[in-house]
């Protein structure tokens, strides 16, 4: 409860923000409308050529590029935003700040700086996956949808843990915005059903950067696809990966010390 | 004259200096330059397969070939000026260098050249490595390979005008993202990033080969890859022409207009 009602803080806060820049509305809608455009024109390339990629329709590519969309919206939202402004207070001291205030560190940390421009990508990543569902023609069932709910659930879990994992890295190194920059280029890949790739980059995107879980998973409770053995790596995955990052959390935050600020 | 080769050899050792400072952040630039690449040659493979080996005329092998090979002259013609220049020109930094007694672009092009000598040794290893996993299948004859290093060197310049004439347009603009995103997704379309222009709709083809799209990366692989007969490859060479020509009167007319309205407020 707590956390929603200090998210719902930071997000008024982001709003007041940015709306004095209304222009910037207007473009930040044009741009996630030319990215949705070019992914879908993408497809559209390659769809022309085949029927199926890697076992996947055009229609259910297209509820992935939804949840693709959907996904990348909520780590701009306030997952990336906040863990970069982490990185800069701990090379800055100003982490201090955070520190002396009365609610949980981590939690403060975690959502201290909401790109609000971002949840446009989540309606619209939304809306591409509504689309793409009425045209699958499908019914998804109770049991679908709940599948989608829980490894979506799962996949941001696992994404923020990630995320929380590397920017903690920053009490030991300096320059770990550089790692974070790997993250974003390949995430790109998760556009694209994992299935397609071969062993050692499926590899890759599962376990060493967990692009599969945060999208290609959820897509696949949506479409079907789902066997029961995924979805529990999931769950446990999330729950192993939200351990290891408090842990790292707290170890590295014992090594801080503000020097400045 | 003299004085311009002093400065490009001062521009180069003082970038050198600064790429070796970073070296994992080069490292990691690498990864992302590569990666994009890969994934489609990655997807079209997957559909070569699908379709019984080939797709308009390209085996898996085929896609290999083209998406390394534009990996590499991707990198050598890439520019990261539309990015920059809204800094220098927010920031004021250009004020500095519109004092210098040479046009800034030469500090430009010698920057983008010595880190390019840092960093393509990087691309060909991680190239060649990919080489090995995908297994191209080239079609490279004597004179093709011959006609590719005028080629390429041809691009980068068409390319490079280009590219700061648009980045250019910070000098009216502090919004220059959204302009730079449509031009981001004009190349992935349009110079071949996607899929090897042979594969998209005519009318697409037409407008690659109109704009200066298809001569920045696509033209020197399809010459590479044997697609193009010696007259066809004239054309190409005489389209490169006319494009550096149109870039620089573009890019002359930009500048004059756009330094009239510079006006720095730090710096």
């Amino acid at each position: 409860m707590t956390t929603l009602r200090l998210l719902w803080t930071f997000f008024r806060v982001g709003v007041m923000g940015e709306t004095q820049y209304r222009v910037n509305f207007a473009i930040q809608f044009f741009q996630s409308l030319l990215g949705l455009a070019t992914a879908l024109a993408g497809l559209a390339v390659v769809f022309s050529y085949t029927d199926t990629l890697g076992g996947w329709g055009p229609n259910e590519i297209v509820a992935l590029v939804g949840v693709y969309i959907l996904v990348g919206g909520v780590i701009g939202l306030v997952i990336q935003p906040s863990m970069q402004r982490l990185i800069e207070s701990v090379q800055e001291g100003t982490l201090d700040f955070t520190l002396t205030k009365p609610e949980e560190a981590q939690l403060l940390v975690s959502i201290q700086d909401v790109d609000i421009w971002e949840a446009l990508d989540i309606v619209l990543g939304a809306c591409t996956l509504g689309v793409a569902l009425a045209r699958l023609g499908e019914r998804v069932g109770l049991l679908q949808a709940a599948a989608f709910g829980a490894t979506l659930l799962a996949g941001g879990i696992i994404v923020y843990s990630f995320w929380l994992i590397l920017a903690s890295l920053s009490f030991w190194f300096l320059r770990v915005e550089n790692i974070l920059v790997i993250f974003q280029s390949v995430y790109e890949a998760g556009r694209w059903p994992v299935s397609i790739y071969p062993g050692w980059l499926r590899f890759g995107l599962t376990l060493v950067v967990p692009v599969a879980f945060a999208v290609t998973v959820p897509a696949e409770a949506l479409t079907g696809r789902l066997d029961w053995q995924t979805a529990l790596a999931a769950a446990g995955l999330a729950a192993l990966l939200l351990a290891v990052s408090r842990l790292v959390w707290r170890v590295g935050l014992r090594r801080y010390s503000g020097a400045s600020a | 004259m003299m004085g311009l080769a002093g400065l490009y050899a001062a521009q180069f050792r003082t970038s050198l200096a600064t790429m070796f400072q970073y070296r994992a952040a080069l490292v990691i630039w690498l990864i992302s330059q590569v990666l994009d690449p890969v994934i489609y040659l990655i997807v079209w493979s997957t559909v070569a397969v699908a379709g019984g080996g080939s797709v308009g005329g390209y085996t898996s092998g085929d896609f290999a070939a083209y998406f390394l090979l534009l990996t590499v002259v991707n990198h050598l013609t890439y520019t990261w000026i539309m990015w920059e220049y809204e800094y220098r020109v927010r920031g004021g930094t250009l004020s500095a260098a519109l004092l210098r007694p040479v046009h800034p672009i030469h500090a430009d092009i010698a920057d983008n050249l010595s880190s390019k000598v840092v960093s393509t040794p990087g691309i060909l290893l991680a190239t060649l490595i990919l080489g090995v996993i995908f297994r191209p299948t080239f079609h490279f004859a004597g004179w093709t390979v011959a006609a590719f290093v005028p080629a390429v060197a041809l691009a980068f310049f068409v390319r490079f005008f280009v590219e700061w004439t648009l980045a250019l347009a910070s000098f009216w603009t502090t919004r220059v993202n959204a302009i730079n995103q449509m031009y981001f997704v004009a190349t992935l379309f349009l110079s071949g990033q996607l899929a090897p222009l042979s594969l998209l709709p005519p009318a697409v083809r037409t407008v690659a080969a109109i704009l200066p799209f298809r001569w920045m990366v696509s033209f020197p692989i399809e010459l590479l890859q044997g697609n193009l007969t010696p007259r066809q490859t004239l054309t190409g060479f005489a389209a490169q022409a006319v494009w550096i020509g149109l870039g620089l009167l573009f890019l002359r007319l930009a500048w004059r207009a756009g330094v009239r309205v510079y006006s720095a407020v730090s710096g």
